[in-house]
C-alpha cells in the first residue's frame, strides 16, 4: 500500500495554476460580446421613491438597456426568505430593484446595461430620482424601542424574537450564591473578499439553456433559486462557481439583485452580461455581519461552579431578513460555550435597522457568544477572587462527560446542541504551559515597576461544524488518462478542497494525489448537495467522498481480479496500478476502466482489448450483465446526524503602547482541536486566516455610520483591514480528538481562528491596565481611543 | 418552445463616444498595439484588452496592491495607472514570472511549499511586488517585520500573511537575497 495520504502535509494541487495567473475567476471568463451591467443604488438609508427618471440615461451612447421596477415584469416581487423560523412575525426580504421604498444606502434602484462598465457607470449618474427621505435610527437598543422610526410598516423594529431554555434555570437562579452581570458589544463588519461579488451570464435561446457563473459559496442554492423565479426546468439552468478569491460567509447569501438580474438581461438581451461589484458596492451592497448586544448573567456557587447562565440580546439585521435568524440562532446556542452550565435561559430580538442586510460572517454568531460568555468568565473569576485559568478549570466539560447535550436547545440545522467529543481540560492545560501563565505575574510586576503595561488574554471556543443536511460525492476514474475525476455539490473558496479531497481518494485507490483532479460548484456537473457554509465541507462532503471511492475502490479490486485472473483478496492497489500482491503482475487503472466499458470501437490500444470483438470479451448475452454499470464510477452521500464540535484556546500577552495606546503582541498561542485533520498545513492556514481575522475584528474593523445612516468608512482606505504588519505571529499546537459521528473522524476548521480572538485581546488589555483603570473592555473592535479614555479615566 | 427569447431588432451599440488613442507597450517581451479609450485603468487593458488575466482587481483604489504590474522595472498599481500613461513602457505581468517552460519560478514555487495562498486572488500582485523588491538589488532584511514591510502594499484576506513571510524568506534565501 502506498504511504496514507490523510494526516500528510501535501502541497496544494491547484497552486501552479493559481501562482501563474491561470486561474478562472469569473471575470476572467471569456464571453465574447458581454455586456457590462452597473447600478442606480440609493443614497438614503430611508425614504420614499417619489420619481425615477432614467431618460437621460436611456440615450446616452453605448448603453443598451435601462431596468426599473417596472421593467422587470414578475421578477418585481420580493426575494425568498431562505430560512424561515416560527419566531419571526412577517419577515421582509428586497426585491431585485426598489419599488416606492429604498431601505438602505447601497440599496440597488435601477441596472443600467452598457457595452463596457464606463459607460454603465456615467448612465448611472444620469439617472434622476427624487426620493423623500425618512427619519432612521441606527442604534439598535433604541431601534428596537416601541416608537422609533420604523424600517418596515410593522408595529416596531423587532424582526424576530426567540427564547430557548436548557435544564431548569429559574431554579438555578434561586439557588445561586452569587451573580455576575455584563454587557458586551461586538460592532458590524464585512467580510472583504479580495475578489468582490461577481455573475455573469450566457443564455442559449435555441436550447433554452441559461448558463450563470456567479461566485458564489452555493451554485446548487443560486440554480434552485433561478429556476424557482424563472419558472424553468433545473436542467435548463447551470451555474458554475469558477474560482472563486475568498467568500467568508458574504457569498452564501442569494440571490443579491445582480443575481437574478443579469440572467434576466442575459436573456432579454440575446448577449452575455457580466456585473463584477466593486469595492465600494460590496461595502454598501453585499451582506455584512457582526453587531450584537449581550446582556449576560451568570449565577454560580462561591466555589465559582457556574449553575445557570441568562443571556438577552440584540442581533442587528440590516433591513432585510433574507437568510432568516441563523446567525443569532448559533450565537445563541454556542452561548454556554465550552463549560458545563447545566441550565440555560436564552433569548434574542433579531431588529431591523435601515442598513446593508445581515447575513453570516465567518463565525456567524459564534465570535459573538463567545465574546459574551468568556468576559463574564473573566468577570466572575475577578468578583470571586479568583484565576481566570481555575475558574475554567472548574467549569469546562471533562472528558467523560461526552457526548454533552444542552436538552432544549435547536442548533442552527434544527437538531439538538450535542457537544460531541474534546479534550478541553488538556487543551487548557496545554495553553497554561505553553503561554507561561504561572510565570507570568511576576513577569507582570516587574513591567509595572518599568511603568509598563504588560497582561495576559484567554480565551475558550467551541464551534459546532459539519451541519447537515448531506453533500455527495461522485468519482469515476478516466479510462483513457487513467486520472481520477472527483465531483461533489459544494464548491470552494480558496479552502483547499482540490487537494484534501484528493488527499482522501488517492488513499482508497492508491493513485497520485495530484492525478486526482476534483471539478466541483458546477451544477452541470454534480447536481445533489447544498454549500460551503458552517465549517462543513470537509466533514459533509469530505466523508461522502471518501464513502464513494471505498465503493469505487471495490469495483477496481473486482474487476482487475477478474482481468488478472487472482482473486480479490489478492489485489491491492497502489501507483495508479491493481496488482496481485507478492507478484510482478499488475494492470493500469486506466486499462481496468476502459476494459470496464464494452466497447465498439478500439480508439487505442487499451480499447481494441475491451470491444466487443476482442478474444476476452464476453461473447455470450449482453457485455453489460443486468445492473452492471460500465466503467468505475459511484456516487455516495454523507449525511450527519448533529453537527460535530470543535474547540480550542487562545492565550496572549499583550503590552499596551502609553503614548500611542497600540496593543502589540508578545506571544500569541492557539491550541486547536479539529478532529483527525486531513492537511495539518491546510489547517494551520485557515487558522492562520481566520485569526487575523479575527484581530481584525478585535483591534480595527467595524463598519461606521453616521446619525443619517450612511456609511462612513466604505473603502479599503477606512475600513481598516490589517496588512501584514499589523498580524501578530501565532504559535499553533494540534489536538486531535477524532469525531465520534462521521467515518473519518473529522471536524470542520474554517471558522475556528476567528471566534476566540476578540476576547483573548480585550482579556489581555483589561489585565495590562487593570493597575491603572477600572475600565473593563467589553466592546470590539478596541480602538487606541477606547484605551486612551481608559487609561485617563484611571481608577475610581 | 422557450419560453424566453431574447427581444428582437435589437439594436446593440458596438463602442461609446469615449475617446480613443492608440497606444503601443511592451508586455512579457511582447510589443502590444491597441486603439483604447483614454479613460481605461491599466488593469482593465491588461486584462480584457490583452487577453491576460492574472492581474486582479481588488479595490480600484490603490490600497489592496493585487492589480501590482511592473511598470519599467517598478511595481505600480495597475488600477491607478492610466494604460495611455503606460505608452512605450515596458510592462511585466503574473504570467511572465513563471520559467517559460512552465515552471514554478524560485518565488512562485516558494509560495506553494510554504502555503503561502488560498483563494489566490491577491497572489499575483503579491507576488509581482516581491518581485519587485527582489530585482532592486537592495539587501533584504529577511527578518519577519522586515518581509511585513515588504509585502505591507498588498491586503491578503486568506492566510493571516504568516506563511507568506515563510515563503519570501525560503525564496530569498535560496536566491542569495538575504
Amino acid at each position: 500500500m502506498s504511504t496514507r495520504q490523510f494526516g500528510e502535509r501535501v502541497t496544494r494541487n491547484n497552486d501552479p495554476q493559481l501562482l501563474k495567473g491561470e486561474g478562472s475567476f469569473t471575470d476572467d471568463i471569456p464571453l465574447p460580446g458581454a455586456l457590462h451591467a452597473a447600478f442606480v443604488r440609493s443614497p438614503y438609508a430611508r425614504a420614499k421613491i417619489l420619481e425615477v427618471d432614467v431618460s437621460e440615461a436611456r440615450d446616452l451612447d453605448g448603453i443598451v438597456a435601462v431596468y426599473t421596477c417596472d421593467d422587470i415584469g414578475h421578477l418585481d416581487q420580493e426575494l425568498p426568505l431562505l430560512i424561515p423560523h416560527d419566531c419571526m412575525t412577517d419577515p421582509r426580504t428586497a426585491r431585485p430593484l426598489a419599488r416606492d421604498d429604498v431601505y438602505y444606502v447601497g440599496q440597488p434602484v435601477v441596472m443600467i446595461v452598457a457595452i463596457d462598465r464606463y459607460v454603465a457607470e456615467d448612465a448611472v449618474q444620469l439617472v434622476d430620482i427624487d426620493y423623500d427621505p425618512l427619519e432612521v435610527e441606527m442604534d439598535i437598543e433604541e431601534a428596537v424601542k416601541d416608537g422609533a422610526p420604523l424600517v418596515h410598516h410593522h408595529p416596531n423594529n423587532i424582526a424576530a424574537d426567540f427564547t430557548q431554555i436548557s435544564g431548569d434555570p429559574e431554579t438555578a437562579f434561586a439557588e445561586a450564591e452569587h451573580v455576575t452581570r455584563i454587557t458586551v458589544q461586538v460592532d458590524r463588519s464585512t467580510a472583504s473578499p479580495m475578489e468582490a461579488r461577481t455573475v455573469a451570464a450566457h443564455f442559449d435561446h435555441i436550447s433554452g439553456q441559461l448558463t450563470v457563473w456567479d461566485g458564489t459559496q452555493a451554485p446548487l442554492g443560486v440554480r434552485g433559486g433561478l429556476a424557482s423565479l424563472f419558472e424553468l426546468d433545473e436542467d435548463k439552468v447551470r451555474v458554475i462557481a469558477p474560482d472563486v478569491g475568498g467568500g467568508f460567509g458574504q457569498k452564501i447569501m442569494f440571490p443579491h439583485s445582480d443575481e437574478v438580474l443579469v440572467p434576466l438581461a442575459a436573456m432579454t438581451l440575446g448577449r452575455p452580461v457580466k456585473f463584477i461589484e466593486d469595492r465600494r458596492e460590496n461595502f454598501i451592497g453585499s451582506n455584512q455581519e457582526r453587531t450584537q448586544i449581550h446582556h449576560m448573567e451568570l449565577y454560580a456557587k462561591k466555589t465559582g461552579e457556574i449553575i445557570a447562565l441568562r443571556d438577552n440580546f440584540l442581533h442587528d439585521t440590516g433591513a432585510f431578513i433574507p437568510y432568516g435568524i441563523a446567525v443569532a440562532q448559533v450565537a445563541s446556542t454556542s452561548i454556554a460555550g465550552p463549560y458545563r452550565i447545566p441550565n440555560i435561559e436564552v433569548s434574542f430580538k433579531a431588529v431591523y435597522t435601515p442598513a446593508v442586510p445581515v447575513t453570516p460572517y465567518r463565525g456567524c454568531g459564534r465570535p459573538h457568544a463567545c465574546f459574551a460568555i468568556e468576559r463574564a468568565v473573566d468577570q466572575l473569576a475577578d468578583d470571586l477572587g479568583m484565576d481566570r485559568m481555575e475558574i475554567r478549570r472548574i467549569n469546562l466539560i471533562s472528558d467523560d462527560e461526552f457526548p454533552y447535550e444542552r436538552d432544549g436547545l435547536i442548533f442552527a440545522d434544527g437538531l439538538k446542541v450535542i457537544q460531541d467529543s474534546g479534550q478541553y481540560l488538556k487543551a487548557l492545560e496545554m495553553v497554561r504551559t505553553e503561554i507561561g501563565w504561572d510565570d507570568f505575574e511576576a513577569k507582570q510586576k516587574i513591567a509595572q515597576s518599568e511603568g509598563r503595561y504588560l497582561g495576559i488574554g484567554l480565551g475558550f471556543y467551541v464551534e459546532g461544524t459539519g451541519l447537515g443536511p448531506y453533500e455527495g460525492g461522485h468519482i469515476k476514474i478516466h479510462p483513457i488518462t487513467g486520472k481520477v475525476y472527483v465531483n461533489t455539490g459544494l464548491t470552494g473558496q480558496g479552502q483547499g478542497h482540490e487537494t484534501v479531497f484528493a488527499q482522501i481518494v488517492s488513499d482508497q485507490l492508491g493513485v497520485a494525489v495530484k492525478d486526482v483532479i476534483l471539478v466541483e460548484g458546477d451544477t452541470g456537473t454534480f447536481e445533489w448537495g447544498v454549500a460551503t457554509f458552517a465549517s462543513r465541507a470537509a466533514v459533509c462532503s469530505g466523508n461522502a467522498i471518501h464513502k464513494t471511492a471505498i465503493k469505487v475502490r471495490k469495483k477496481v479490486i473486482e474487476a482487475a481480479a477478474n482481468m488478472m485472473e487472482a482473486d480479490i483478496s489478492q489485489v491491492d492497489l497502489e501507483d495508479g496500478h491493481a496488482f496481485v500482491k507478492g507478484t510482478n503482475r499488475k494492470v493500469a487503472l486506466s486499462t481496468v476502466a476502459t476494459a470496464s466499458n464494452p466497447l465498439r470501437y478500439a480508439f487505442n490500444e487499451a480499447a481494441k482489448a475491451a470491444t466487443q470483438f476482442a478474444p476476452a470479451s464476453r461473447h455470450d448475452g449482453p457485455a453489460l450483465f443486468e445492473g452492471q454499470h460500465p466503467g468505475l464510477e459511484d456516487t455516495d452521500f454523507f449525511s450527519p446526524e448533529c453537527a460535530t464540535w470543535a474547540y480550542g484556546v487562545h492565550a496572549a500577552i499583550v503590552e499596551i503602547d502609553p503614548i500611542t495606546c497600540q496593543v502589540n503582541f508578545h506571544k500569541y498561542v492557539t491550541i486547536h482541536d479539529c478532529g483527525n485533520m486531513i492537511n495539518p498545513t491546510i489547517v494551520e492556514g485557515q487558522v492562520l486566516g481566520g485569526f487575523a481575522q479575527g484581530i481584525a475584528g478585535a483591534l480595527y474593523e467595524h463598519i461606521d455610520f453616521d446619525e443619517d445612516g450612511n456609511p462612513t468608512n466604505a473603502s479599503f482606505v477606512d475600513f481598516l483591514i490589517p496588512y501584514a504588519t499589523e498580524i501578530p505571529s501565532l504559535e499553533i499546537h494540534h489536538l486531535q480528538t477524532p469525531a465520534p459521528g462521521n467515518p473519518l473522524g473529522i471536524k470542520g476548521v474554517g471558522e475556528a481562528g476567528c471566534i476566540a480572538v476578540g476576547t483573548t485581546v480585550a482579556s489581555g488589555i483589561e489585565d495590562a491596565l487593570k493597575h491603572v483603570t477600572d475600565r473593563t473592555f467589553r466592546h470590539v473592535p478596541i480602538t487606541p481611543s477606547m484605551i486612551q479614555e481608559a487609561i485617563v479615566l484611571g481608577s475610581t | 418552445m422557450n419560453k424566453y427569447r431574447p427581444n428582437i431588432a435589437l439594436v446593440i451599440p458596438d463602442k461609446s463616444d469615449d475617446p480613443t488613442k492608440s497606444i503601443t507597450m511592451r508586455i512579457n517581451e511582447q510589443d502590444i498595439t491597441r486603439t483604447v479609450s483614454t479613460r481605461m485603468h491599466l488593469a482593465d487593458f491588461i486584462r480584457h484588452e490583452v487577453g491576460l488575466t492574472g492581474t486582479h482587481v481588488g479595490c480600484e483604489h490603490g490600497v489592496c496592491g493585487a492589480c501590482t504590474v511592473l511598470l519599467n522595472g517598478c511595481s505600480v498599481r495597475s488600477c491607478l495607472t492610466f494604460a495611455v500613461q503606460a505608452d512605450g513602457a515596458e510592462l511585466r505581468t503574473i504570467e511572465s514570472e513563471a520559467n517559460p517552460n512552465g515552471e514554478l519560478s524560485v518565488l512562485q514555487q516558494a509560495f506553494a511549499d510554504c502555503h503561502g495562498l488560498q483563494c489566490g486572488y491577491c497572489t499575483p500582485g503579491m507576488i509581482m511586488n516581491i518581485r519587485s523588491h527582489f530585482d532592486s538589488g537592495e539587501k533584504l532584511d529577511l527578518s519577519d517585520d522586515g518581509i511585513r514591510e515588504m509585502i505591507s502594499g498588498s491586503l491578503c484576506r486568506c492566510t493571516g500573511y504568516a506563511n507568506i513571510i515563510k515563503a519570501v524568506r525560503q525564496a530569498a534565501l535560496q536566491l542569495g537575497k538575504g
